[in-house]
């Protein structure tokens, strides 16, 4: 799901120049073993010989994943003050304790490429770097918090398990760590879901106002179409990208559309229809235009969610500053004792 | 000192909501505490909790967010666990639920301490930015002292209060030293961090004489024999706190003689009628419904 | 303060092991950013191990990590060296900077 930015122009020139002919021998070498290695599923790791071009994509992806996942917090955090049960409570405290926590092994990944996490918040915080769209929407009734552990977390998973496999081994060991906690917080989603699907009137009109206004929204996290894509097809011949956006996006639907059966909810989609001879659903179409609008900062939440982080940034400083006085403080003491 | 616990006869019915008649609704165990005193526990946690967790997706470092959202969920899991075994010693249709948001403040027997917002001390609808110092001083206050409390109680005659205790007390002693760290760093780091935790030291300390003064709830639940007696820790309570304020070069403030808070008595701050309104309006909302 | 460079603001990068309650050694599970080594240790029990028992962890100031050579020379193009990896804030810093 976060691989949609791998997509969408950041205003940096594409890192895809094709290999030049008067290289040296030395380099060469190097590459046909990289090339050998992705060609035979094997793994890239921090030290490794890397093209240049690989090692920048990476930094990309790997920070743009890791920004999500932070920003990402936000909406979901607007409700645990609210959340209407204290069981409700503390799984929401957990899941967005949780997102930090994937953020964290993720910025942790990008450094091993050479990044710096002050760099890489100096890059989002500065509107150099995106962050998955999706989270460019607002969270405005309580079913939203169900809604996005239900429809983005699933669409999340299904992007992510693949990556479990990606070529570069801090970013795939990563994802295994985040998969293994992600499928935990789909489910919870999709039962609070159900119980208030059970539930009164209220209740039920609640989680279809959520569908209604997230399901596009989630289809659209897939990124633009294959034919759209020019990134996807080098993302894949490096092993970092396995499936293209359209497979994931029809792969998101066939298992979605049964799950809303269950609970009894209608996706807001009047040309949403099983194709027994394509063995898929058949959906309609995504509008496009809203998605770009939103990706280039014009969405509803995209100012306030980015302005958050900053000030949260911003006003941190005086504690990350007195911590490194505090050490400093400490060195100098343990340096007289020894003297 | 105690002039200020006695109040008008209004507050007694206050110390008796509706929901949880003192003792609990049928005449408890010999050895175990009543409803009440496990509502004092179980509210401080909730409070706290619920403060706590507004730092989520705000915090000055990732580190830090993810730290203070796991303390967050711990006094949440305190809470939750509280209410529950109030709940089932209430009986009839009480619920963990029931209890936490179908409250109203004069009913809730937190410690004042851990209603008011992040900030130095400003009126209940004024606007400011929020302080993680005084988040970490608060903590390390309210900390220090449960360390002690649960401690006392893991060895109370009351197994379900024990039980608790013995749970409680782990999470406890974790976030005593996440919060004491950090007096450290912050009191003896830079200037600046250095000022403001002076300034929430200064801001917090007045509302730590609660902890000392006499309730009927806590006479209560004392004379059981199951609950532990909470002025009796002030001595080594002072002692761990100013050991800590030494190494964070901060400086105890002295307190004048003045009004001594009472929110395990039901007579709050202004804070807290805000805080539970956000806690609870959506619950209320749907009397009922199921979660 | 101010007079630091700024690579010097940001909190050290620890590398963490993990030896889980069953396990025979530590494994290395990723890193994070803190002020001291306390710090560092609090933060991996938390992030890392989600505060289980019988948990033993390791961190290490990422700079101070030996690292082999990996088999593919690549002494001809920017040598990490003995780094486990590039970072930005990989470098001796002298003792008289970072004081008060």
């Amino acid at each position: 799901m976060y691989t949609q930015a791998m997509d969408i122009p950041d205003g940096q020139p594409a890192a895809l120049k094709p290999v030049p002919k008067d290289i040296n021998a030395a380099e060469a070498e190097l590459q046909k073993r990289f090339d050998a290695r992705i060609d035979a599923d094997g793994r890239i790791e921090p030290q490794d010989w890397m093209p240049e071009a690989y090692r920048k994509t990476l930094v990309r992806q790997i920070s743009q994943h890791a920004h999500s996942e932070i920003v990402g917090m936000l909406p979901e955090g607007n409700w645990i003050s609210r959340a209407p049960s204290l069981k409700r409570k503390a799984i929401l405290i957990a899941k967005v304790q949780d997102e930090g926590g994937h953020g964290l092994y993720l910025y942790s990944a990008a450094e091993t490429l050479g990044t710096s996490r002050d760099q890489m918040f100096d890059a989002l915080h500065t509107g150099k770097a995106k962050y998955s769209s999706i989270f460019n929407y607002p969270t405005l009734n309580w079913a939203d918090v169900g809604v996005i552990g239900w429809l983005v977390d699933g669409a999340a998973i299904m992007n992510q398990i693949p990556l479990c496999r990606c070529s570069y081994g801090p970013y795939a060991r990563a994802m295994v760590r985040v998969c293994k906690e992600e499928s935990f917080h789909q489910r919870q989603g999709y039962e609070s879901l159900l119980q208030m699907m059970k539930g009164t009137q209220a209740q039920k009109d609640m989680v279809q106002d959520a569908v209604n206004r997230w399901w596009w929204k989630c289809l659209a996290m897939f990124g633009p179409p294959d034919a759209d894509s020019p990134n996807s097809a080098q993302g894949m011949r490096w092993g970092i990208k396995r499936l293209t956006n359209d497979e994931l996006r029809q792969k998101f639907v066939d298992a979605t559309v049964p799950q809303a059966q269950v609970l009894g909810v209608t996706l807001p989609d009047p040309e949403l229809k099983w194709n027994e001879e394509r063995g898929h659903w058949d959906f309609g179409a995504i509008d496009w235009d809203e998605f770009w609008n939103t990706v280039n900062g014009n969405g509803p939440c995209n100012k306030e969610r980015l302005a958050t982080r900053v000030k949260a940034w911003n006003d941190g400083a005086w504690l990350r500053d007195g911590a490194l006085a505090h050490e400093a403080k400490q060195r100098a003491r343990t340096m007289k004792e020894a003297a | 000192m105690d002039a200020a616990i006695a109040a008008p006869s209004a507050a007694q019915d206050r110390s008796k909501p509706a929901s949880a008649p003192s003792g609990g609704s049928a005449p408890h165990a010999v050895g175990s505490v009543g409803a009440n005193y496990l509502l004092h526990l179980a509210d401080n946690a909730l409070v706290l909790g619920q403060r706590n967790a507004e730092w989520c997706g705000h915090g000055p470092i990732l580190e830090e967010d993810i730290a203070m959202a796991n303390i967050s969920l711990d006094l949440v899991g305190q809470a939750r666990l509280l209410y529950q075994e109030a709940a089932r010693r209430i009986g009839g249709e009480a619920t963990e639920d029931t209890l936490a948001y179908f409250r109203d403040a004069p009913e809730f027997r937190n410690y004042t301490l851990l209603e008011l917002p992040h900030r130095v001390g400003l009126v209940g609808y004024a606007q400011s930015d929020i302080d993680y110092s005084v988040t970490l001083v608060r903590n390390f206050l309210y900390g220090s002292l449960m360390v002690m409390v649960w401690d006392a109680l893991q060895r109370s005659s009351d197994e379900a209060l024990a039980a608790i205790a013995a749970k409680s007390l782990k999470e406890a002693k974790y976030h005593l030293r996440h919060a004491s760290d950090w007096m450290v760093r912050l009191g003896d780091g830079s200037e600046e961090s250095h000022a403001r935790m002076q300034a929430a030291l200064d801001h917090l300390m007045p509302y730590t004489q609660e902890f000392w003064a006499t309730s009927e709830l806590e006479s209560q639940a004392v004379a059981t024999g199951a609950a532990v007696d909470v002025p009796s820790l002030r001595t080594a309570w002072d002692a761990l706190v100013n050991e800590v304020l030494a190494e964070a070069t901060l400086k105890r403030p002295a307190l004048p003689a003045g009004y001594i808070t009472q929110g395990k008595s039901g007579i709050h701050s202004e804070h807290l009628s805000y805080l539970l309104g956000e806690m609870q309006g959506l619950a209320r909302a749907h009397p009922g419904a199921q979660w | 303060m101010s007079n630091t460079a700024p690579a010097l603001k940001e909190w050290p990068l620890w590398e963490v092991f993990i030896r889980s309650k069953q396990g025979l050694e530590h494994k290395h599970c990723g890193s994070l950013h803190a002020a001291d080594a306390r710090q560092a240790l609090q933060m991996a029990r938390d992030v890392y191990t989600r505060r289980q028992e019988g948990v033993s962890i390791w961190v290490v100031p990422s700079a101070q990590i030996t690292a082999s050579e990996p088999d593919d020379k690549a002494e001809f193009f920017e040598p990490m060296g003995d780094k486990i990896y590039r970072h930005p804030t990989f470098y001796e810093i002298p003792d008289e900077v970072g004081h008060m």
